[in-house]
């Protein structure tokens, strides 16, 4: 038996060794240098910049705190949309924090939109934290009180929401969405546009 | 909800489900051909590493391994790599590929990571990108993805030739199944899988960190790194490590519908197709078809129940006003229907990939995946764990079925004797004891109470839920758990051992004493184990014999938290 371990050793230790620099090293690399090269975007994030700043990823959501944006979900990802530390809130349907935190958002946007039911999604935090989406629902439900804190009429915004909005690929997979940021990119060339024009 | 939303939820449901149908011959002649250790296209590139692996460790692949032999060299492989992994962790500061700094894990958090990453569980105690640089990333966990796949796969390739071999000792050669499913199906299929990855919008960079200014003008610091190549082999090899803390919920993880689709494809494909290489490793693709057709009955039975509690939502968010499906803990772009789907493919298989947070699931809706756990994870399963487990309960199928109608019971060819069905049995008994022994330890102690996060009958789930997940080397979570404690990292580490080794130590001596035995034809007296009967009476064992043993701890849980639910019970 001891003999065995001997001769068993020696491939153990060897093989993890040529693992650890095909697996670890060189698949890795491999990937990064092709990546890198046939979709830079992609790979590095799918980062959008404005005047060659980063302003942030096309795929992540960001915090929006002004009446001026749309606002994405709530996000228990570190102090709210922490793109370094993803988290979702982890509450059980059944926890009281949850219903606390559920009645008050609740209650704050049945204020500005009086009269419509309030989008689930709007209430409840995603599973990163970084929910880059919406619903089409909760897009529309904020229209009126973002148009009127931008001087337009509801009606632009409404159309520009409506733009905006993503169906399922082939009516399966996935749900109808709106991305936020890029939303609120279209909302401020279109305020820019706008004011250019007078 | 209305009812068009619910049929279109089933509708996913049902095209998944035939899509995996469809994808399992395909796989299953690919795996087939490694199996055999046939000659592919892919050696013109690949041959060439083979054989030089095998010279540089001085191993002969054409030298045949009693069980003894193939579980020893397994087991030291095991070792070693805990102890490589390990090391990564600990000096992670000290060592390349790590611009932010980040500092080396603690023993425990190192140890349980390690341990996890090695037996395909990938519990994770930890948010990947807080604490983890892309050096231990890929060199210290994507390593595990490959090695913990291929290592089920070679286990159950051992299982398969003692089926299909007669009166001999030999199992094959443990360091050709490995480094051969790891050359020639695993790194291949990641190759063209990760690629896809990265045109759907998953990062591939080394760089580590991007800052951005928002529209509002404040900072947001957004963590990159070689996130689709190990995004590729975490699903594919049913390992379910995310890069980041979120897992495939994150949106770098799984940006879009169809990469969560294909992700959920990808942890079921070498799964599925294992059942036909099953079958034609036996010699009758009836057989594999059987075992397929019983794993997706209970597949379809558990998504279902998860997406009609989903959808119909948590009744104390409708009373505030809140309508429609449990959106809490759920991404808008896959919606509560591939929420459920998923949540049911990581806990059949044994992924633990989430793209949802099942701790937030309604009561009932987050007891299907403990449940799918608690049966071992043999719908479809891990690839290789999940086929070597759901074969353990054939073993036991036949043997009730001979009890009940009189006969010796035989199983694809090969007499079923006192000696398979005893060890069966201790593999499955592993699960039960090690999941309700270690819970009970955890909810009587000071160190195992501080871990939940909610009180009430949720807090014993969410307690319940890791020991299970690890015991059944799942990884998932019920995530409100604070696991990255000594006590919780020195226990759920031994719950993943033993489940993981106290299975594949005994089905290897299975396979042995079935390699030695004659192959028996079956007679009109053999009971048929490919018609509807024997699906039924193999689903029934299933539940009877694996899921009864829980059925009391998911009172206390799960259906407990559903009935004060119900009363309206807050906690």
């Amino acid at each position: 038996m001891n003999r065995d371990i001997v001769a068993a050793l020696r491939p153990s230790l060897v093989m993890t060794g040529l693992f650890a620099g095909l697996l670890g090293l060189a698949y890795p690399a491999a990937i990064t240098g092709v990546a890198q090269v046939a979709f830079p975007w992609a790979a590095n994030g799918s980062l959008v910049t404005d005047h060659g700043q980063v302003i942030g990823s096309d795929l992540i959501g960001q915090a929006f705190a002004s009446p001026r944006y749309f606002r994405g979900r709530p996000s228990a990802a570190g102090s709210g949309y922490d793109a370094s530390a993803s988290a979702g809130s982890n509450l059980a349907p059944s926890s009281q924090a949850l219903h606390d935190r559920v009645a008050a958002a609740t209650k704050d946007l049945a204020a500005t939109s009086p009269g419509s039911p309030v989008p689930p999604d709007l209430v409840t935090t995603s599973a990163s934290g970084l929910d880059p989406h919406i619903s089409p629902e909760a897009a529309f439900f904020q229209v009126s009180r973002v148009a009127s804190a931008r001087g337009l009429s509801p009606e632009t915004v409404r159309a520009l929401v409506a733009a905006h909005v993503e169906q399922p690929l082939l009516g399966l997979l996935g749900e109808p969405r709106v991305n936020v940021l890029r939303l609120n990119r279209a909302l401020d060339e279109a305020t820019v546009a706008r004011a250019q024009g007078h | 909800m209305t009812s068009a939303t619910l049929l279109s939820g089933w509708g996913l449901i049902l095209v998944f489900t035939a899509l995996v149908a469809l994808i399992a011959k395909p796989f299953g002649l690919w795996l087939f051909a490694v199996y055999e250790g046939r000659r592919t296209p892919l050696h013109v590139v690949l041959g060439p590493v083979e054989r030089g692996f095998y010279r540089l460790a001085g191993i002969n692949p054409e030298q045949e391994q009693d069980w003894r032999q193939y579980a020893l060299h397994l087991m030291l492989f095991q070792v070693v790599t805990v102890i490589f992994t390990y090391a990564v962790l600990r000096l992670q500061g000290v060592l390349p590929m790590n611009p932010r700094g980040l500092a080396g894990l603690s023993p425990d958090g190192a140890m349980n990571t390690a341990i996890a990453f090695v037996t395909n569980t990938n519990w994770q105690w930890y948010a990947g990108e807080v604490v983890l640089s892309n050096l231990s990333q890929m060199v210290g966990l994507t390593i595990h993805n490959f090695l913990s796949a291929a290592t089920g796969i070679a286990v159950a390739f051992a299982l398969f030739r003692g089926f299909a071999r007669a009166q001999t000792r030999n199992l094959g050669n443990f360091w050709a199944d490995l480094t051969r499913v790891t050359l020639y199906v695993l790194l291949p299929a990641c190759v063209v899988y990760a690629l896809f990855l990265v045109a759907s919008g998953v990062p591939q960079t080394f760089a580590s960190l991007v800052d951005a200014h928002t529209l509002e003008g404040a900072h947001q610091a957004i963590v990159v790194g070689p996130v689709a190549s190990q995004e590729a082999i975490k699903m594919l090899g049913t390992n379910g490590g995310g890069f980041y803390n979120a897992n495939s919920a994150h949106p770098f993880e799984n940006p879009t519908a169809l990469v969560d689709f294909v992700q959920m494809l990808s942890i079921f494909a070498l799964g599925a197709g294992l059942t036909y290489t099953f079958g034609k490793a036996v010699g009758n693709t009836r057989q594999g078809w059987a075992i397929l057709w019983a794993m997706l009955a209970l597949f379809v039975a558990g998504a279902s129940i998860v997406w009609w509690r989903e959808a119909a939502g948590n009744p104390m968010l409708h009373q505030l006003g809140a309508m429609g499906a449990n959106m809490e803990g759920k991404e808008v772009r896959f919606g509560a229907a591939a929420s459920a789907l998923f949540a049911t493919v990581t806990t059949a298989a044994s992924c633990g990939a989430v793209n949802a947070m099942h701790d937030s699931f309604t009561a009932l809706g987050g007891m299907i995946p403990l449940f799918n756990m608690q049966l071992g994870e043999i719908v479809i399963g891990g690839v290789g764990s999940g086929i070597y487990g759901f074969l353990l309960f054939a073993v036991l199928a036949v043997f009730l079925a001979g009890l009940m109608v009189g006969r010796t019971p035989e199983y694809v060819g090969k007499k079923i004797e006192a000696r398979e069905v005893k060890l069966a049995v201790l593999a499955i008994v592993i699960l039960p004891l090690c999941i309700l022994g270690l819970t009970a330890v955890a909810v009587v102690l000071p160190a195992g109470l501080a871990g939940p996060l909610a009180k009430g009958p949720h807090g014993f789930s969410e307690i319940l839920y890791a020991f299970t997940s690890a015991t059944a080397n799942n990884g998932s979570a019920f995530a409100g758990l604070t696991a990255g404690t000594p006590f919780y990292n020195g226990l759920l580490g031994v719950a993943m051992w033993l489940g993981r080794f106290l299975v594949i130590v005994p089905v290897l001596a299975i396979a042995s004493s079935l390699a030695a035995r004659k192959q028996t034809p079956a007679g009109p007296g053999s009971f048929p184990t490919t018609g509807g009967l024997w699906i039924g009476l193999l689903i029934a064992t299933i539940l009877i014999v694996g899921g009864l043993t829980f059925l009391p701890s998911l009172a206390l849980g799960p259906v407990a938290d559903h009935l004060t639910g119900a009363a309206g019970l807050l906690y």
